[in-house]
């Protein structure tokens, strides 16, 4: 690790959202409200919630595809929401996104190579000769065939258009990348094969990560710490293993729970969460995670509670956004009762 | 000889296949598959993209995108019936009525623009007639209620887009459990949801089958919802059954090299962090180019020149089976 590369204070990205006959502005989606955070050279953050939680919307102001509504958001050092275009698009040479589904990113009409020589040519990096010698290392490196170089996208399989994505996204030696849900439209033994990629090019590149995904197990897999978001706001932050380990946040805790475990022997009674997800528009008042909480009480309808160390730990390592974290006990959790009991 | 000690069989599938005419000629979605479904039992029905399994849940209903997809070889049995051969409207008794399917995506399963309860109403019309409409109201609140629907009664007048997707997928479940049926088929009903909604869905899955006694076949690429919720587990790949076991046994000795495969590639909680996962190299051939013995061949670690030729489905004892040359005589005249 060499030092804070990504730090996000008070980041909040309001959607308005326009009603009536005049089109005023009625309301407003707060997607992410009030997210702090760091991340270090060469780590992982994982950020992990259930869809609408706003982990998304937060991916994207990181690189200001969206113009988050207040807060500041520094790269190495630099105010990213302050830069203009020209200074913004030199930054973008070292933040780089990874998508879903690589086929609505990559534009149809043009083959592979035209896509991936793109930003050699905006960036106006070496002769005509050498970008397409550089487009051909750089599907070499991600496992593909270079020949694939005057073929379309739609030519290739989900898996190898995953490749493709990550390939642009490598193109200019990034140091961050904001890999938004790579793996969650894949098939489990592709899913696989793009882990051990992404993981194989953090190594040999000293990439910083950011992932976002929905899948718990693969989170864990791939991320030194994680952000589990609530509602657009941050309720639980930790390192990966301390986090599944011993959750403090019950929301946490039933997100690990309700991981269905791929091992008929460990079937259990499940703890169930009951309800949805609250509406972004009209948060409940004060823990807006209380109407579904198995340990709401009283003054969590009131209070608003803020990230605070874990009870049991004081270095900021474990932060927790739980009123009552110190009083309540959560229910062992069914994957460490497997883990001893091997 | 399919199902382990299932008892009594409820749908036998023998020797189905599918295929779909396309541009590129006639396409082999099911080839040649076999299997069972015990009384009371959840069948998993387990494979990647493209393996088939909705191809053949889709034939058992003969709900087939018309007119490409054609079921041309094989039979379905149910209660003394053949379905494939069933006259339409037999069919349409059958469907629904006795076997009920669920999708992943209830939104596009529900109409737009008809309120819920409207949409509940009509299955009622359809497979039980004779209610009166205070009658009919009165079942629709309770089914709702005993999906967990809250305040069902407010909800009859919703229409789809107004509640979230896991309310929209117990309504679903709902309109299949109207009738009663004696089998579903669940075809990825969790995929679309989150964690959470997920494991509520799982539950009242299993709460409801347990009550209905219903059979149940369960389509998913989780093999984490298989161990939940299954007693035996069909593996598909490449429009092939490839592996069949009760859940324990596929977990615990998995035989087929795909199967094998699959479970050592899911990422596990108990992994170290960021270490390397297993994974099957290559891909999927494509249906226009499906190899002529094992389809498996191009990605299989243990492939030899038997493999060229296609391999039969082994049995193994105890409702275990595999498709493979790697067990019973094919080892030896190969090596």
């Amino acid at each position: 690790m060499h030092g804070v590369l990504l730090e996000v204070e008070n980041l909040r990205m309001h959607f308005p959202i326009y009603g009536g006959i005049l089109r005023r502005r009625i309301g407003s989606v707060r997607a992410v409200d009030g997210v702090s955070l760091a991340v270090s050279g060469g780590e992982t953050l994982g950020l992990v919630g259930e869809s609408g939680c706003g982990k998304t919307t937060l991916g994207r102001c990181l690189l200001k595809l969206y113009t988050p509504t207040s807060g500041t958001v520094r790269f190495d050092g630099q105010d990213v929401l302050k830069l203009g275009k020209g200074a913004l698009r030199r930054l973008r040479r070292q933040m780089q996104m990874i998508f879903q589904d690589p086929f609505e990113s990559l534009d149809a009409r043009f083959t592979v190579g035209d896509i991936l020589q793109e930003p050699f040519d905006i960036h106006a990096i070496g002769t005509a000769d050498e970008r397409r010698q550089r487009v051909a290392n750089l599907l070499a490196r991600v496992g593909l065939d270079p020949a694939g170089m005057t073929r379309f996208p739609h030519e290739f399989s989900g898996g190898q258009r995953q490749r493709i994505g990550i390939a642009r996204a490598i193109a200019l030696a990034p140091r961050l990348i904001i890999c938004d849900e790579p793996v969650s439209a894949l098939d489990v033994s592709i899913q696989a094969q793009i882990i051990n990629l992404l993981l194989d090019l953090q190594k040999e590149m000293g990439l910083t990560y950011v992932f976002i995904a929905h899948d718990l197990s693969v989170v864990k897999h791939v991320a030194d710490r994680i952000a589990v978001m609530y509602l657009g706001k941050i309720v639980e932050m930790a390192d990966a293993e301390s986090l599944y380990r011993s959750p403090c946040h019950p929301y946490t805790h039933a997100l690990i729970a309700a991981i269905p475990v791929p091992d008929p022997a460990q079937r259990r009674k499940r703890v169930l969460l009951s309800g949805d997800v609250a509406s972004p528009i009209h948060p409940p008042d004060g823990c807006t995670f209380h109407p579904r909480c198995p340990f709401a009480a009283a003054r969590c309808r009131i209070e608003r509670p803020e990230l605070r160390p874990a009870p049991g730990t004081r270095d900021g390592h474990h932060l927790q956004a739980c009123l009552r974290a110190a009083e309540i006990r959560l229910p062992a959790l069914h994957w460490l009762k497997r883990q001893n009991g091997r | 000889m399919n199902t382990t000690a299932a008892g009594e069989i409820i749908l036998d599938i023998r020797h189905l296949s599918t295929v779909f005419k396309t541009d590129e000629g006639r396409l082999p979605a099911v080839t040649d598959v076999s299997f069972s479904l015990g009384k009371g039992r959840t069948l998993g029905l387990v494979g990647e993209s493209g393996c088939g399994k909705t191809v053949t849940a889709l034939s058992i209903m003969r709900l087939l995108p018309q007119p490409a997809g054609q079921i041309v070889a094989g039979r379905i049995l149910f209660d003394q019936m053949d379905l494939v051969r069933l006259p339409a409207d037999r069919m349409r008794r059958v469907r629904g009525g006795r076997i009920a399917m669920i999708f992943q995506e209830p939104m596009t399963a529900l109409n737009p623009v008809q309120p819920i309860g409207r949409q509940l109403r009509e299955m009622f019309l359809l497979h039980a007639g004779g209610l009166s409409p205070a009658a009919m109201r009165r079942r629709c609140i309770d089914l709702l209620q005993r999906v967990g629907i809250p305040e069902a009664q407010r909800r009859l007048e919703d229409y789809p887009h107004q509640i979230s997707g896991g309310m929209r997928q117990r309504v679903m479940i709902a309109m299949a459990l109207s009738v009663a049926p004696e089998i579903l088929i669940a075809d990825e009903p969790t995929t679309a949801l989150d964690v959470t909604v997920q494991a509520q869905i799982l539950a009242l899955i299993d709460d409801l089958q347990q009550a209905e006694g219903m059979s149940m076949i369960f389509i998913t690429h989780d093999l984490g919802v298989i161990a939940e919720i299954c007693d035996d587990v069909v593996v598909m790949y490449a429009g092939q059954v490839v592996e069949m076991a009760s859940v324990t046994r596929l977990f615990r000795t998995p035989r087929h090299p795909y199967t094998q495969g699959l479970l050592a590639s899911i990422p596990r909680l108990e992994h170290p962090a960021k270490s390397r996962l297993e994974t099957i190299p290559g891909m999927v051939p494509g249906l226009a180019e499906m190899p002529a013995g094992c389809r498996f061949i191009n990605r299989c670690p243990h492939a030899f020149l038997d493999c060229k030729t296609p391999p039969p489905l082994v049995d193994l004892g105890d409702g275990h089976s595999a498709r493979c040359f790697l067990y019973g005589s094919g080892r030896e005249s190969g090596a």
